[in-house]
């Protein structure tokens, strides 16, 4: 493209009797305006819908934004850092925080294990196997989040459930008792709240993980694994002194997106643990309570958004760089 | 392994002598082991992927047959895997809307959805071919700040920025309303397009373009004749991934279609069904199945393409 426009016939002199499209062309061309001009709209896009939100969230932490403000009933004032202050006193805040770091570091650590032992499997099977295996991993990724959260609800739903019955059923000596009949999963506390969504999130997740792990194993030679294996190295030697060394900078990228998604999880909190008691927020819940529960207020879930925002910017800062190094930029 | 290999060494070794024949028997014995070991290997990976396969697609096994089940059987003390008596009444209640907790048939919501998603997935497609076609064929000052900038942009959480969203689309006078959405979603979709987009066509080769602006083509004409049909595929794909993600999303839609139960896309409406008070699992099993079933048909037919489109580039497997 590049080519096809320095390379045109026009000579690069915009005399004043050519055409003003002729002259636009021209102008264009002199300064290398076309690559901007392609991206424009799409960046247009962007600042307005993705950065000057952040801009504003940013702007309204450090305001008494609510209701009356929204109305103009009341003036806006600039009320410092007394939002962020609210907030990092407030026991809630904490203890939802608490519920999604904990999350993130149980289901981000088993979402990576599952998808491993997925992709080597996936690796060793023969195609047919292969191809059953991974089609049904691709079911399980592809159920919208909120079909598979109200499907994992009336799996492990008091009423009737799947889960309950099962549990009941099993054998004394390993969880079997007569105390699953009726379990509230949902409402009982964030802990078997949270054990259901890190099973949904595990089901849903580690499809992606696996495909892009066996993407990595096909990069290695074969005859690298077949030799060690061949010395008598055990699959899992083979595994942590070969396979990962070679996959670290996928498994850098994997652990890096699991922990945000992880770490952001709101359609499955809302649907499953709700809004409805603030023992079983995470910190998503907990804006989304703040800002849009009434009375609103606007400055605080600002300040929550920001924190948040910046909490997870740590992450993307690794992940970026982890990308580039990948060579994503060239 | 094959047959000839096995016994090879043995047959070369009774030709040789007694003392290598014993050898040569003692490895054929070791081959036979090694080869009952393969099989038993080849069988228990096997047995493990079925058994992997077979947990993966029960719950969605479970919705189905769920859907397809008369009441009494569901809330059996003893659930049963198959509905003993297969009934479509969930589905007829669903798509009629004459049931309990229904706001009306699910064909309004999935005409919302549809219409929604694919709004969003053209004008995302068109913009997002302009700026991948930038990043791909030019190399400019800004160009790497910009490719940074999709990176981080793609990553915040609709959460940090609902709150400005919902009370800019509110002065806008555009909640409660389906362009609303288009055009959060058109945004949202931009970055993981552009990335997607920019690596097909950094797949094309240049020499292509250059041969036909050589010829006296001009730039929309080297564009339409040259690299748009060669990018096509590459297009449909994003395309795809760009309409499941608007088809899926939950928090604007929730924050910004409030009381206006005709606007609710399918997943708004499903989360609404599903919070009313005696609705039953059936006729919302049903509502479910059939909101799933569009975006496992574009998995399966986007399947190859997954991996590295989603990974955004960063993988480059």
């Amino acid at each position: 493209m590049a080519d096809a426009i320095t390379g045109g016939s026009t000579p690069s002199g915009g005399l004043p009797t050519v055409p003003a499209t002729t002259r636009l062309k021209v102008f264009v061309r002199r300064h290398k305006l076309a690559p901007y001009l392609l991206l424009l709209p799409a960046l247009v896009g962007i600042a307005l819908v993705l950065l000057w939100p952040l801009i504003q969230v940013a702007i309204y932490s450090f305001q008494n934004y609510g209701l009356p403000q929204v109305t103009g009933a009341l003036p806006i004032q600039w009320v410092g850092f007394a939002n962020f202050s609210t907030t990092l006193h407030d026991a809630e805040f904490w203890l939802s925080l608490r519920t999604s770091v904990l999350f993130a570091v149980v289901a981000v650590p088993l979402s990576l294990f599952a998808g491993t032992i997925v992709g080597l499997l996936l690796n060793r099977l023969g195609k047919k196997m292969s191809l059953f295996v991974s089609t049904a991993a691709l079911l399980a990724w592809a159920t919208p989040p909120v079909s598979a959260s109200v499907l994992f609800y009336w799996m492990f739903s008091p009423d009737g459930g799947l889960v309950d019955w099962a549990l009941a059923k099993m054998p004394h000596w390993l969880v079997g008792s007569t105390n699953w009949a009726q379990y509230n999963w949902a409402t009982t506390g964030a802990l078997p709240a949270y054990t259901m969504i890190a099973l949904l999130v595990i089901w849903q997740a580690f499809p992606f993980i696996a495909v892009t792990v066996l993407a990595g194993l096909k990069t290695i030679p074969a005859e690298l694994t077949e030799a060690a294996r061949v010395d008598g190295a055990s699959p899992w030697r083979v595994f942590w002194r070969i396979i990962f060394p070679l996959l670290k900078p996928i498994y850098l990228v994997l652990l890096l997106l699991s922990v945000i998604w992880d770490f952001n999880i709101f359609t499955q909190s809302d649907l499953i643990a709700g809004l409805a008691n603030f023992n079983e927020y995470n910190l998503s819940l907990y804006i989304y309570d703040k800002a849009f529960t009434f009375p609103p207020s606007y400055g605080l879930g600002g300040a929550l958004a920001l924190i948040f925002a910046l909490i997870l910017l740590v992450v993307t800062v690794g992940y970026v760089r982890a990308s580039v190094r990948q060579g994503a930029l060239t | 392994m094959t047959h000839t290999d096995v016994t090879g060494p043995g047959v070369a070794g009774a030709a040789r002598g007694a003392a290598t024949a014993v050898q040569g028997r003692s490895r054929n014995k070791t081959a036979v082991r090694a080869r009952a070991a393969k099989r038993a290997r080849a069988v228990g990976l096997n047995g493990f992927g079925l058994i992997i396969a077979l947990i993966t697609l029960f719950p969605i096994f479970w919705m189905v047959s769920t859907a397809f089940k008369p009441s009494q059987e569901i809330y059996s003390l003893t659930p049963q895997l198959l509905p003993s008596h297969p009934t479509l009444s969930n589905l007829r209640q669903v798509i009629s809307g004459n049931v309990t907790g229904g706001i009306g048939s699910i064909w309004l919501f999935f005409r919302n959805s549809v219409g929604v998603a694919l709004v969003t997935v053209l004008i995302a497609a068109v913009l997002a071919l302009l700026a991948s076609v930038a990043v791909a064929r030019f190399r400019f000052r800004l160009r790497t700040t910009f490719l940074i900038l999709l990176l981080i942009v793609q990553m915040i959480p609709g959460q940090a920025l609902i709150i400005a969203l919902f009370l800019d689309f509110k002065a806008l006078n555009l909640l409660d309303s389906l362009t609303g959405l288009i055009v959060v979603y058109s945004a949202q979709a931009l970055p993981v397009t552009i990335w997607m987009l920019r690596n097909f066509v950094a797949t094309i080769p240049r020499e292509l373009e250059e041969a036909a602006a050589i010829d006296g083509a001009s730039a929309p004409k080297v564009f339409w004749r040259i690299l748009f049909p060669l990018v096509a595929p590459g297009l449909v794909a994003t395309s795809i991934f760009a309409f499941i993600t608007a088809y899926n999303e939950f928090i604007v839609a929730l924050t910004f279609l409030g009381q206006t139960h005709s606007d609710y896309t399918l997943p708004i409406y499903l989360t609404y069904f599903f919070g009313q008070h005696g609705a039953e699992w059936g006729p919302i099993m049903a509502a479910s199945t059939m909101y799933t079933i569009p975006v496992i048909v574009f998995f399966l037919i986007v399947r190859r393409r997954l991996v590295g489109g989603l990974t955004a580039g960063a993988v480059k497997g």
